[in-house]
């Protein structure tokens, strides 16, 4: 009889065994393994030695270290530096990469607008902030949908970075197939507008690849000290992929009772782009963990009253691709860590449809009875400490806040102790009580 | 016929809510009537959004059609409407944060709730609002934010006004993604709202005090 493989194990069970890695010594080694066993376990819903540490610190990093937001976006030395010292002497079970760090030089390069950033538009000690615009168009759906590639090209990047104005100008780029093509097909690089914008793709070019450098070699470090990598790739839902960043939440919306079928068809074929992606970084960084944030599918209050999506538009929008896209990672091995904005409470039940020990479930906001009780049997959990308790709580509050969780969430097992979101605002005393108190009380016997 | 467009309006259904208010344009009906109906529809929205019926996006998409529907009866109108105010409202995002979906919300909801809306903006300094204050007398500030650094700026605005001595001469409301009753409390403001009917409600109780 053939044995069925189960994918998910396979490929956690290789990431347990720490292939390729160089450690600084055997205590390490054995460090490392213990951490991503005890996460493998979370994950697959068994009982690890204790709960988990796994922090989403982003700009933490730097208020830990003392040093501005601006310096780590800009320089590399200074956020490795940060970034260490933060893992070292606090020492979580997975670290996340500074995946925000060293891409200021990036960002000028390319002068998007789509961000503010440390320096650029914002305080120099406050990490960056998103602009919501409408950067594509009600009719253009089908341009999208036709050649995305092509709309990135000629359409998005002219939009959002206003080094890259002149690629408006291509001609598209499907259209080389044949030697007589690119006698005119080329001009629009030729052009002095051509050639700066082209300048400005070749510096940004070069920031890319400083930065991969950076995180890579900063991971086989840590990975070297025992600290395994949590970032294994990224995807998303598709409909906040269009919303967030192509259409805006106004114009999706709009859309959505406009042109319902568009929306669809744009979500299913980001769908496959978002799957693509995540399949091929996974491959690179052999880390199965795929980050999956979620941001307009939100139901804000407990009684799913007042909602970004009503329950039925959730569930003909929203939750179909990302179901799919979800389900796709889990066919390949890797899991799905969604990281779940606002309070999920009153949609327990739609996301509770995925097979068993395969997701982390990440709640900034949900009943946390209910949810054990729902989706207990399903997922892992991750969070849920309150960034208001952290940012301005005491540590005694924090400590009692984890207890709390550690009994319901964490209760046999399947649970990944971290803030609600990411904690930039945190005070450190408040996050040294958070892990103290649960490599301490977070013991399974 | 007067009742249609406040149903099918109240409804969400935009071509035939335009449709109508064409016809009547075309004849002749009175601009300001089908104003007073565009208003009374958008009345049983807001009911419908407090009720759990509508979402979010049902009041965005009302907002649309209230605006494409103002659109078309402006240019009939003899003179610009000056419709009676229930009273002025500073909105804003406070310093160091940009987000501005949910403050765009509340402010829209304020609006065709009979509210004067001063919106500032994002990123707003503590001393704007209160210059903003001075300027204007509103009795009622709209503090907005998103992130967790909003927190001390909410609370620095705050103690902004309370240190310009107006303190005891605002109402000041703070929401967003964030903010709950802890937060109130942390930053000094006299009440917080879980959405824009809340703030509309909230606003309403301020100035016409039972």
């Amino acid at each position: 009889m053939e044995k069925v493989i189960d994918k998910t194990q396979e490929q956690l069970e290789l990431w347990c065994s720490a292939p390729g890695i160089e450690f600084i010594s055997k205590e390490a080694k054995e460090a490392y393994k213990k951490r991503t066993r005890r996460i493998a376990n979370a994950i697959q819903l068994k009982k690890p030695d204790r709960v988990p540490f796994v922090p989403m610190w982003e700009y933490f990093y730097a208020r830990y270290a003392n040093v501005s937001c601006y310096d780590v976006v800009y320089d590399t030395e200074i956020a490795k530096r940060a970034t260490k010292k933060t893992i070292t002497e606090l020492e979580p079970d997975a670290y996340q990469s500074p995946i925000f760090f060293g891409v200021g030089s990036l960002l000028d390069a390319l002068d998007v607008k789509q961000l503010r950033w440390p320096g650029h538009g914002i305080d120099l000690n406050m990490g960056h902030q998103f602009v919501e615009e409408e950067y594509m168009k009600a009719d253009e759906y089908d341009a999208l949908i036709y050649d995305p590639s092509d709309f990135m090209l000629r359409k998005y990047l002219p939009r959002v970075c206003g080094n890259l104005k002149a690629f408006e100008a291509l001609s598209p780029l499907r259209s080389l197939f044949a030697y007589w093509n690119f006698y005119p097909n080329l001009f629009a690089f030729g052009t002095p507008e051509g050639m700066e914008a082209t300048r400005k793709l070749l510096e940004a070019g070069q920031a890319s690849l400083n930065y991969i450098t950076f995180l890579t070699s900063f991971a086989k470090e840590m990975n070297g000290l025992g600290f395994p990598c949590w970032n294994g790739a990224l995807a998303g839902a598709p409909f906040d992929a269009i919303s967030d960043t192509l259409r805006g939440t106004n114009g999706m919306v709009l859309d959505m009772y406009r042109q319902p079928e568009a929306v669809k068809e744009t979500c299913e074929k980001f769908a496959g782009m978002l799957l693509d992606m995540a399949i091929a970084t996974a491959k690179i960084t052999g880390i199965p963990i795929t980050f999956v944030p979620l941001h307009k599918g939100t139901a804000p209050t407990r009684d799913g009253k007042g909602g970004l999506l009503s329950p039925k538009q959730f569930e003909e929008f929203y939750w179909p691709t990302l179901k799919k896209v979800m389900l796709g990672l889990i066919d390949n091995g890797l899991v799905p860590n969604l990281l779940i904005e606002g309070d999920y409470t009153s949609r327990l039940e739609i996301i509770k449809d995925v097979p068993k020990g395969k997701c982390i479930y990440h709640f900034e906001n949900v009943d946390i009875h209910k949810a054990k009780k729902i989706l207990g049997d399903r997922v892992c959990f991750r969070g849920s400490v309150p960034m208001r308790l952290l940012a301005l709580g005491a540590p005694q509050e924090v400590r009692d806040y984890c207890k709390e969780i550690i009994d319901v969430l964490g209760e046999g097992g399947g649970f990944i102790m971290d803030a609600s979101m990411a904690s930039e605002d945190a005070k450190p005393e408040n996050i040294r009580a958070m892990i103290e108190f649960t490599k301490e009380y977070g013991v399974y016997r | 016929m007067a009742e249609d467009l406040v149903k099918v309006m109240a409804d969400l259904k935009e071509e035939e809510a335009l449709r109508i208010v064409k016809k009547r344009l075309d004849k002749g009906d009175d601009p300001m009537k089908i104003l007073e109906d565009s208003r009374n529809a958008m009345e049983i929205v807001g009911k419908r959004f407090a009720d759990g019926e509508y979402f979010i996006p049902d009041l965005i998409y009302s907002g649309e059609i209230l605006k494409q529907i103002s659109e078309m009866v402006k240019p009939k109108l003899a003179r610009a409407v000056q419709s009676k105010k229930l009273g002025k409202f500073i909105l804003g995002t406070v310093a160091g944060d940009i987000h501005d979906i949910g403050k765009n919300i509340v402010g829209f909801m304020l609006d065709v709730n009979g509210f004067e809306v001063i919106d500032l903006g994002v990123d707003v300094p503590a001393q704007k609002f209160v210059e903003k204050m001075k300027e204007s007398g509103a009795p009622i500030i709209g503090l907005s934010g998103f992130l967790t650094l909003a927190f001390d700026s909410m609370k620095e605005t705050v103690a902004a006004i309370t240190a310009a001595g107006m303190r005891d001469k605002v109402k000041i409301m703070i929401g967003g993604g964030v903010i709950d009753e802890e937060i109130r409390k942390y930053t000094g403001a006299d009440a917080y709202g879980q959405d824009a009917m809340a703030a509309v409600q909230l606003a309403k109780e301020w100035v016409e005090p039972k």
